[in-house]
């Protein structure tokens, strides 16, 4: 069992607060990615659990057991870098081999356990070369291999994929999920990349300004965002938002009247530009630009003075200056608070 | 991990180190310069190094050398540096032997020179040859003070330009290639891209070669002393002089402040002529 | 009109042309030096000089078995490999210390090895002297290796520095993850690493030491060093024993640079900062 608590850990860096007062719980074995823009802690936050960094106050447990206060050899932890940090002089076999040998495993284990991992990682035929005679994908494979080796109770990836080509990147992608599921190890893993999240993700924790703004599952997240940033961060184009004036048959948005929450002042609409309709009625629109993408159209209009964008179907005849009307589904409509930026529920 | 006290324990002994050897002895000199027999400040003992008939000599020399030798030595090691970011073959070779007086002396430099312009040195014996002189002559003597003076000078920018290449090859190699294509698409001719672009660019480490080497200028010593023996006067000579024969340490403590004023003065100089304004460099 | 590759041909023309001449300077004083070590010692004081080398070894066995010659020899390397060592040990510590951690004081350490730069160091052998002779370091190898680990020092810290600093700091982390503590991390992964560098900046303190003039003549009475043996016998000393010197005094120097020659720029480059 090696579920991660994390209380109230808040980082500064001189003036500089990293990470205020941090709250989460990862299962058992599940794989929780931390998603966000650079400097919004996410990497801080991993380093803290690795015991590479120290936080300024809080504590971290793993499987029950508090362990801010050890180094990070004593935390059963392993650790994917960024830039894999495969040590160049040593041979692949003596990487995977490095944490193996100082647990001071017998030898043969050591070996067994090399083997089994770099069959697993397909670098069983590069044990015997040194980081500099591999690619960047094969540097990834054996980085990976070396903490696999490890059997940690807990695997800690920063970034992994970012370093690699778009192709090879879909392409390990992938194959980690289906290794990490295998291995059962709790998985935390740190990336910028919001579909590389998606796609890995059991639960994804949105972080920006040193806070983590919502964990849920990838589909929670991206249907019910919790912020307003959470919905204008995740989805590609990302969602549109519209002031809505508060009348008293309900909420005006672009002088269209929609049904919303009961809340006093003003509030934000919001629509995702994929659950968007041309209709005879709904917000009127002028064509500003199209973009033919293929299986659809990306359309940016102007909507009372803002700028909103739909995805249409390719078929669509639009062209600028073009006047229309797009209807939003009913029930993918999201509400926000302007002055706290949070998700008003109806 | 946690490392509060590691990074002090690290540098202690370093530090330390330059506190008992560095800070301390120069403060030792300040007082050796400035105290008088009495325990109190004087400024005699800078009245007896002044009024001494080879100071103003000595100074003059070792200023006028600098100031002949380091403008040479600095448009060289640029030419230098330059040549070989040009070369395509045979590149490491060229670059290890305009590196090699690196590792010579100031001594063995002197000595080698000395072997060039001694009366039966290589210059009389080509000359000879050549059918100019039909008797060797004594260049090196007190009546060639000049000479004497021109051979210092050969042996300094023969020695010491290859330290002022070093860092200029290294600050060229710092600068993109890319900016001197730019000004080259944008019509700039080698000489334009040289002077507009490359110069600029490599101010930070022009200064420190510069400042490097007119600092070490002011400490010349052994080439001087190997060539011209005490023909030639100049500031470390007087000191050592002071210090090993006259046994006057108080005096020799005046002119070590001497060409420490010196060095810092153009130090600051340097510092300040070849500032780079912030946010221009690389 | 010339067209642009008349003009890049005349350019490369000329450009290997300077290059021939400025090897020539460098080389052929060395050249000089060579022939006239390797005549014998009436070739030597005569005139005119040949221009071949003569392939003679009197005069520089003249010169080993000189009176003085062997100890100072000998007290050359004595206090160039105690340089060395000094310098490396109080040195490589600060370096990784300066790149490795952010820590208060940092700043004014750095603005302390560069002041060392600014100043004329050789002169700190005369308050020395005085100093040495109170604790019993005078006219002692170990005395003047001090002085020499002053002017060694800043570039075994720059130099380290430069080293420690082009090690990714991950790779010490990766060691951490996967069981190391702090010094087992630097000797199974650092260590290997830099070692050639660290060598680097060992040879180039034993270059400063062995060449160093000044200092030497001062704080050496009995126990010359090379150097000081030299200088000190240049009124006295009959030629073929000065040329001779000077090309033992040369030769080290050379075999050094070549071996470091490698790490030259990197050392510079980064020293510059």
């Amino acid at each position: 069992m090696a579920e991660i608590q994390i209380k109230g850990v808040a980082k500064t860096f001189g003036a500089f607060t990293a990470l205020h007062s941090v709250d989460m719980t990862i299962a058992d074995q599940e794989f929780m990615v931390l998603l966000g823009a650079s400097g919004c802690g996410k990497t801080t936050l991993l380093r803290i659990i690795a015991g590479l960094e120290t936080a300024s106050q809080g504590e971290v447990w793993i499987g029950g057991r508090r362990i801010d206060h050890l180094p990070p050899r004593h935390r059963g932890i392993a650790m994917v870098f960024q830039n894999y940090a495969v040590f160049p002089h040593l041979t692949v076999f003596e990487n995977v081999a490095f944490g193996l040998r100082m647990q001071k495993l017998p030898e043969t284990e050591v070996k067994r356990r090399v083997q089994r991992t770099a069959e697993l990682m397909h670098i069983d035929a590069l044990l015997g070369r040194y980081s500099g005679q591999l690619s960047g994908g094969q540097r990834q494979r054996v980085a990976v291999a070396r903490a696999l080796a490890m059997e940690p109770d807990v695997i800690l990836m920063d970034e992994p994929l970012s370093n690699l080509d778009a192709l090879l990147r879909l392409e390990m992608r992938a194959e980690l999920k289906g290794i990490l599921a295998e291995s059962k190890t709790t998985t935390i893993y740190v990336t910028h990349d919001q579909v590389e999240a998606m796609s890995l993700a059991d639960r994804i924790a949105i972080m920006h300004g040193g806070r983590i703004l919502q964990a849920a599952d990838p589909i929670a997240i991206y249907r019910n965002p919790a912020a307003r940033f959470v919905g204008a961060f995740i989805g590609n184009p990302p969602m549109n938002f519209l002031p809505a004036e508060a009348t008293p048959e309900g909420w005006t948005v672009a002088g269209e009247l929609f049904a919303g929450p009961d809340a006093p002042g003003p509030l934000e609409f919001a629509i995702r530009p994929e659950d968007l309709r041309p209709a005879e009625t709904g917000l009127p629109a002028t064509v500003r630009i199209v973009e033919p993408l293929g299986p659809h159209l990306l359309v940016t209009c102007d909507v009372a003075g803002r700028a909103l964008r739909a995805v249409l179907d390719s078929d669509l005849r639009l062209r600028p200056g073009d006047r229309i009307h797009l209807a939003p589904a009913a029930d993918r409509v999201r509400w926000f608070d302007p002055k706290t930026d949070l998700a008003v529920t109806p | 991990m946690p490392s509060r006290g590691l990074p002090y324990l690290l540098l202690m002994p370093a530090a330390i180190f330059l506190a008992v050897f560095f800070l301390y002895p120069f403060t030792l000199v300040a007082w050796e310069a400035f105290s008088g027999a009495d325990g109190g400040l004087t400024l005699a003992h800078f009245a007896t190094m002044a009024g001494n008939w080879k100071f103003s000599s000595a100074l003059e020399n070792t200023l006028l050398l600098a100031i002949a030798v380091v403008p040479i030595q600095t448009a060289m090691a640029l030419a230098m540096a330059v040549l070989v970011t040009k070369i395509q073959r045979g590149r490491d070779v060229v670059l290890y032997i305009f590196t090699i007086p690196l590792g010579i002396s100031d001594l063995a430099a002197g000595l080698i020179w000395f072997a060039i312009f001694d009366q039966t040195g290589f210059l009389n014996s080509a000359l000879h040859t050549l059918g100019v002189v039909k008797e060797p002559v004594i260049w090196l003597g007190y009546q060639n003070r000049w000479v004497i003076f021109l051979a210092v000078m050969l042996a300094e920018i023969w020695r010491a330009t290859a330290i002022m290449l070093v860092i200029l090859v290294a600050g060229l190699g710092l600068i993109p290639k890319e900016y001197s294509e730019a000004a080259e698409v944008f019509g700039a001719g080698p000489w334009q891209r040289f002077r507009r672009v490359t110069l600029p660019l490599l101010r930070p480490s022009l200064q420190t070669a510069l400042i490097l080497r007119t600092i070490l200028a002011f400490e010349v010593f052994a080439v001087v002393y190997a060539l011209g023996g005490n023909n030639l006067p100049i500031l470390m000579g007087q000191t050592f002089h002071w210090q090993f024969d006259l046994q006057d340490y108080h005096v020799a403590a005046a002119l070590a402040m001497v060409i420490l004023g010196i060095s810092i003065g153009f130090t600051l100089v340097l510092l300040r002529v070849l500032r780079v304004p912030k946010g221009a460099g690389i | 009109m010339t067209d642009t590759a008349t003009i890049r041909q005349r350019g490369r023309r000329l450009t290997q042309a300077a290059v021939v001449l400025l090897c020539g300077w460098v080389l052929g004083p060395i050249y000089l030096l060579v022939l006239n070590a390797f005549s014998a010692p009436d070739a030597v004081t005569g005139f005119p000089k040949r221009w071949l080398p003569g392939f003679d070894l009197h005069s520089l066995r003249m010169f080993v078995e000189f009176q003085g010659v062997a100890e100072a020899l000998w007290n050359s390397v004595l206090v160039a490999t105690l340089t060395m060592i000094l310098s490396i040990a109080l040195g490589a510590p600060a370096g990784y210390a300066l790149s490795r951690f952010d820590f208060r004081g940092k700043t004014a350490f750095r603005v302390l090895v560069l002041m060392t730069r600014a100043f004329p160091l050789p002169l700190l052998a005369l308050p020395l002297a005085v100093m040495f002779i109170r604790v019993g370091l005078d006219d002692t190898p170990l005395g003047l290796a001090l002085v020499h680990t002053t002017l060694a020092l800043p570039f075994a810290v720059l130099i380290t520095f430069s080293l420690f600093s082009g090690l990714p700091v991950e790779l010490e982390e990766a060691a951490w993850t996967l069981g190391c503590n702090r010094a087992q991390a630097f000797r199974k992964v650092i260590l290997p690493l830099v070692l050639p560098g660290i060598a680097a900046s060992a040879i180039f303190a034993f270059v400063i030491s062995w060449n160093e003039v000044f200092a030497a003549s001062v704080l050496t009475v009995q126990h010359r060093t090379l150097t000081a043996f030299l200088l000190t016998s240049l009124d006295v000393s009959p030629l073929p024993l000065k040329f001779a010197g000077g090309f033992v005094l040369v030769l080290p120097a050379l075999i050094f640079i070549f071996a470091v020659r490698k790490y030259l720029f990197a050392m510079w480059g980064i020293a510059n900062r």
